[in-house]
């Protein structure tokens, strides 16, 4: 909880002025009955008008502050819970940023944005209630039953017995409607997960005709949730008249001792009336309790959610060493991998040197665990054990962004961001100017079909960069890393979606433009690692064979087999 | 990213009679539960009123004679039993309340589950180009805030707002049989106290658009940073993302806090007016008290009604808000679900096919393998897999031409590969056969009939797709693969799995066949998701098989083995293949090679070769570093 409250600061005055007002506002409001209870004893049988308008002027002055007061809450009540939510976001935000791949992993990305989203609203809310609410509501109660007790103790009594009754009623309705909600919260989340999901497979589910079986899927989910619905409000719907059922019965209580006080004279019937105004004003106070109550129980699956990522240790954070790598040597020395949700090893025991400028080519079959060798090298995981060396150094000892702005990677997965075309690549060099720009893409190959777009580099990317065709994104994301100008840049797969002749042109041109930047190259076709300085076999995560292109095809089987099967059947 | 959202409407509805009639029609077959609820609502209000008039009679009654004389179970008579009807209208009052509450749920809930029904039905029937405008926030916005402002609206609208009209009208009238000067005040401040509540109800909307834009804004960036984070880590973005970020968050703060405080203010101020009204109400009594035309219990009474007024009052202008809300969303889910559906005008049906004894065909029951399309007329005509592209030109957007006076055929049973720079054309074409988009000239032939005459569904059955970007679903290994054929067998699914070489990694899954797969397949790589989709097509087992860069993530050793098992898989069948990997294209029969849109060369491998021209080019290239 400490982390969340300290969101607060930066809009504490607010946070604590507004109950501070809203006290003000409530002694305001209690007074009022009492002065009409004066009128009505003191003021009509006086016969004397002047007496009436002197009491009912101080009435009316007091609504008026009121009502400034009450103003005045509700812009500061807006401006603290909206404020620290904002601070909230931005503390989860962070966090996330923060994040390693393994902490990323950890959760679902479509968790981490309800969490950014719903659960911060939530809390936010929770808030605002509070310092609204949960501040007025008790302080009300107090300050009413203070003048009530003052007014007539006998009649006081009814309330220690009515309260009670209700609060008790209400938490036992509350404990059986919070399971309830919950599981209709599942529901509805249910649903839009199965809605979303039709969203992305669209293109399948009307490839192979599936729509009214997604119809039948949808609406029994759609089903599911009306009837859970239908239960929580079921049982929602009966604090109304629960809350009606308890004041009045409190009223008939106070009207029966009360008159029966008034005709034995030991009280006015001006104090009277004015004691019902404060049985409403208790009562509610007590109703605004327990709503206040459920809502904070509500909120506390959003409060663990939240503490869950603020809480989340960085597995990955800055070495101590402030300088940046000395060349683009690789050193892997006897290293082992494991993911934290893995089984197995992703690499075993790899030995690995790389000298700085040197051109490797990765091969090997599918889970092989080419990819999972080479993220160890940006340090977007750890090694489970042995040694990385990087630039000279062990990749631990370097601050993140020296380390990563000296190696660049250009992922399975090609994320293109919403924006232009220019904005995209310039997420490789933030200053790079309109010609390191072009240069970069002449080099991967995708200055021609970016010129051929009506609106060339200034094209719009809209979500995912759909308008682009596989290949295209790739050609883009190899530009983007191009321009960060890197010591080593690793290509995974980049150019699988690109056909050959593009591919040769672009490993030509990497070739001439990258003499001195280690490159590596994970591929499935012979051809792209055929001319690089050395090629890696990799195998259920072991390094099998190191070796020129050309000596593995004269000892290693695995290359062999790849390569006969690519090259089989060309006429020269 | 100041363009995200530009699609998003927060307008005011714009035919507020037309949707609120539409919207009615979803409950028009509860119109008697209805008409129960507004009588039990009706009822409810008018008790409530009730109970507070009789307020005066027990003081003025029930007490006020009673005071200095003797207390007798006789004298009390009249008391106890006002006493007792204010006990029971109370009781009443909340039980109608209660039973009318607990029906509107059912109703509610029933009407909102309808609406999502008929949305989601109709977005199945829309073409993709209508998924291909709007971004998924856009359109998940129907399913989460629209449908749940209609619900806000039905579910407290209906009741409170009628309960609430009913108290006003009723107070109303209780208040001027007391005293019409009095109701004249009250009337006087209340009616000041709503025209600014009506004020700041505009600059509510208004501020309440700006806020509902900025959130929009604010949560499409953090799901694209959320799906693009390893990017960010991998350019060292954080920061930049950091200070993005805060803008946007910070624009939002302000919109949303500026929204709340206007929303909010309305409560303060219609609840201190009526302490103001509270107070001149008083004075106004006592005095009338004083000159003799007003007596304590009225007066009691009165004050009540006035406390009891003002609380309705702003409850119907949150309801107006909440209503004129309701309605846009229901305008705007109607317009989805009113948006052209796919164009299907296709008669012909695809059935299975059988031989009559003299070997003429005929209409089977049951599948065969074998398939025929039927035409309105009754005419089969055997499902060969005779596809033919005939001048077709097409564009995506009507402004840059994708495809132009594209010709070729595919014989039947031959494997016909696609070649070419991408974006030349070769996804396009698939989307063709299969009428995902229609094309603008031209025609399309399979069989000898016009795909436009082909029922939409048939077509799609007949071919069978591995798409480029592979999408799975939540929900079993198992079932995954039997979204080829709903009614495949745990078997014919393994055997399609073995049939991909898929059968290996999915056997060394944590659950094996019953390992749950999670956002589209996030648990699995690359090449094991290609290969699922394969077993996915494999067990489908349609006449036309369309391959979109299938295997271009799965290393050559895996493809070779898959390769062999499709090649059983394709005997006797058409197949398309689009690949950028020429080992894939090596064995087709024909190779159609795409430039911008234009087919350039065609012809067998080895006749290619011999043209020297592209594609001897694209095979070569591979040679060209030696």
């Amino acid at each position: 909880m400490k982390k969340i409250l300290s969101c607060t600061r930066k809009y504490l005055p607010f946070i604590i002025m507004t109950p501070i007002i809203i006290m003000v506002e409530v002694l305001l409001e209690v007074n009022i009955p009492l002065i009409m209870g004066k009128i009505v004893d003191y003021g009509i049988p006086s016969n004397e008008l002047s007496v009436v308008l002197n009491l009912g002027v101080r009435m009316v002055f007091m609504a008026l502050l009121s009502l400034l007061c009450g103003s005045l809450g509700t812009i500061f009540a807006s401006t603290g819970s909206i404020g620290f939510g904002s601070e909230l976001r931005k503390e989860v935000f962070n966090r996330i940023l923060d994040f390693s791949f393994e902490n990323i992993d950890s959760f679902q990305q479509s968790s981490l944005l309800t969490r950014l989203t719903t659960d911060v609203d939530f809390i936010q809310m929770g808030l605002r209630m509070t310092m609204v609410m949960a501040i007025r509501a008790p302080f009300m109660m107090i300050a009413a039953a203070t003048v009530a007790y003052g007014i007539n103790r006998e009649l006081f009594v009814v309330f220690i017995v009515v309260a009670p009754v209700l609060i008790i009623t209400i938490i036992l309705l509350a404990r059986k409607a919070v399971p309830m909600f919950r599981h209709m919260l599942t529901k509805f989340d249910g649903l839009n997960d199965r809605a979303k999901e039709y969203l992305t497979n669209v293109r399948v589910v009307k490839s192979f005709v599936r729509e009214d079986y997604e119809i039948e899927r949808f609406k029994e989910v759609n089903h599911e949730l009306m009837t859970s619905s239908i239960k929580v409000e079921g049982l929602l719907v009966l604090i109304s008249p629960i809350m009606m059922l308890a004041i009045y019965s409190a009223i008939i209580a106070i009207l029966w001792f009360g008159g029966r006080q008034i005709m034995i004279g030991t009280m006015k019937t001006g104090e009277l009336i004015s004691f019902i105004s404060y049985v409403w004003q208790i009562l509610m106070g007590l109703i605004m309790l327990a709503m206040i109550f459920m809502h904070l129980v509500r909120i506390k699956g959003s409060i663990e959610r939240i503490n869950e990522v603020l809480n989340s240790e960085c597995l990955i954070a800055d070495g101590e060493y402030q300088g940046t790598l000395e060349d683009g040597s690789i050193e892997f020395n006897d290293v082992t991998f494991r993911y934290a949700t893995g089984s197995r090893d992703a690499v075993i025991n790899a030995d690995l040197h790389i000298a700085s400028g040197e051109t490797i080519g990765i091969i090997g079959s599918t889970g092989s665990g080419k990819t999972s060798l080479v993220q160890l090298i940006a340090r977007l995981y750890d090694v489970s054990s042995g040694t990385l060396l990087v630039g000279k150094h062990n990749v631990k000892d370097y601050k993140l962004a020296n380390l990563r702005k000296e190696v660049a990677m250009v992922l399975q997965q090609n994320v293109l961001f919403s924006g232009t075309i220019r904005e995209n690549l310039l997420w490789g060099d933030e200053k790079a100017s309109q010609q390191e720009i072009i240069e970069a893409c002449k080099v991967a190959n995708a200055h021609d079909f970016i010129t051929a777009f009506p609106d060339g580099y200034e094209t719009y990317l809209g979500q995912g960069g759909v308008n682009l065709s596989g290949g295209q994104k790739q050609r883009i994301c190899i530009a983007r890393a191009l321009l960060a100008r890197p010591k080593i840049i690793i290509l995974d797969d980049s150019t699988s979606a690109v056909d050959t002749q593009t591919d040769a042109s672009i490993r030509e041109a990497l070739k001439k433009q990258l003499k001195d930047t280690t490159t590596i190259i994970i591929a499935q076709r012979v051809a792209s690692v055929m001319d690089a300085d050395r090629v890696v076999v990799i195998n259920c995560g072991e390094i099998v064979a190191v070796d020129t292109p050309e000596n593995l095809l004269k000892t290693s089987e695995i290359y062999q087999d790849i390569y006969h099967t690519q090259m089989e059947g060309v006429e020269m | 990213m100041s363009r995200r959202g530009r699609n998003f409407n927060y307008e005011k509805p714009e035919n507020i009679n037309a949707t609120l009639r539409r919207l009615l029609t979803y409950v028009s077959d509860k119109m008697l539960l209805i008409g129960l609820v507004l009588v039990l609502v009706m009822s409810s209000s008018v008790l409530s009123i009730y109970a507070v008039k009789l307020v005066e009679p027990i003081i003025n009654e029930g007490i006020i004679p009673l005071i200095g004389k003797e207390i007798t179970s006789e004298s009390l008579a009249v008391f106890v039993r006002l006493l007792v009807i204010l006990g029971i209208v109370s009781l009443l009052s909340a039980l109608f309340e209660y039973i009318s509450a607990k029906i509107m749920a059912r109703v509610t809930n029933n009407t909102l589950n309808r609406i999502r029904n008929e949305l989601f039905s109709k977005m199945q029937k829309l073409p993709l180009s209508y998924f291909d405008r709007y971004t998924h926030g856009e359109l998940m916005a129907h399913y989460t805030s629209d449908v749940g402002v209609i619900r806000e609206a039905i579910s407290q609208g209906i009741t409170t707002f009628l309960s609430s009209i009913i108290t006003i009208v009723g107070v109303f009238i209780m208040m001027l049989s007391y005293s019409v000067m009095m109701t004249l005040v009250v009337m006087a401040l209340l009616g000041l106290t709503f025209l600014v509540i009506l004020l700041f109800a505009k600059k509510s909307m208004n501020n309440f658009k700006a806020q509902q834009a900025t959130i929009a804004v604010l949560n499409g960036y953090m799901e694209e940073m959320m799906n693009g984070q390893k990017v960010v880590k991998v350019f060292v973005h954080e920061n930049r993302v950091r200070d993005e970020f805060f803008a946007v968050n910070e624009k939002a703060r302000k919109a949303s806090t500026k929204a709340n405080i206007y929303a909010g203010i309305v409560g303060p101020i219609s609840n201190n007016m009526s302490h103001v009204n509270y107070a001149v109400c008083s004075i106004l009594g006592a005095y009338l008290c004083i000159i003799g035309r007003m007596n304590v219990g009225r007066l009691a009474s009165f004050l009540m009604y006035s406390r009891n007024i003002s609380h309705p009052l702003s409850r119907v202008t949150q309801n107006f808000n909440a209503l004129i809300s309701a309605i846009a969303g229901a305008e705007r889910i109607f317009k989805a679900i009113d948006t052209k559906e796919e164009i299907d005008e296709g008669k012909v049906t695809l059935v299975p096919l059988t031989f009559d004894l003299d070997n003429s065909l005929l209409q089977a029951e049951q599948r065969t393998g074998l398939w025929a399309w039927k035409k309105p007329d009754g005419e089969l005509v055997r499902l060969r897999g005779d596809v033919r592209f005939i001048d077709v030109d097409f564009s995506y957007d009507g402004k840059k031409q994708v495809l132009n006076n594209v010709s070729f055929y595919a014989k039947p049973g031959q494997k016909i590969a696609f070649v070419g720079a991408t974006g030349a054309g070769k996804t396009t074409i698939t989307n063709l056969i299969n009428r995902f988009y229609d094309i603008q000239a031209g025609q399309i032939l399979y069989d000898g009939i016009d795909v436009r005459e082909i029922e939409k569904d048939s077509l799609r059955r007949s071919l069978s797709f591995v798409l480029q970007d592979t999408h799975l679903f939540t929900g079993t290994v198992m079932d995954n693969i039997r979204y080829g054929k709903l009614d495949a067998t745990d078997e014919q699914c393994i055997k399609a799995a073995r049939l991909a070489n898929a059968n290996e990694f999915i056997e060394m899954l944590p659950e094996g066949y019953n390992t749950v797969l999670t956002g589209d397949g996030a648990n699995l790589s690359q090449g094991q998701r290609q290969l699922l989709s394969i077993a996915r097509a494999a067990v489908a087992d349609a006449p036309v098989l369309v391959l979109d860069e299938a295997t271009s993530s799965i290393d050559t050793r895996t493809e070779k083995l898959i390769e062999e098992g499709m090649d059983n898989l394709m005997a006797g069948r058409t197949v398309f293949v689009i690949a950028h990997r020429l080992s894939t294209v090596r064995n087709s029969n024909a190779i159609v090679v795409l430039d911008n849109g234009e087919i350039i060369e065609r012809g067998s491998h080895s006749s290619l070769l011999k043209q020297r021209g592209q594609y001897y080019k694209l095979y070569t290239g591979q040679f060209e570093l030696d």
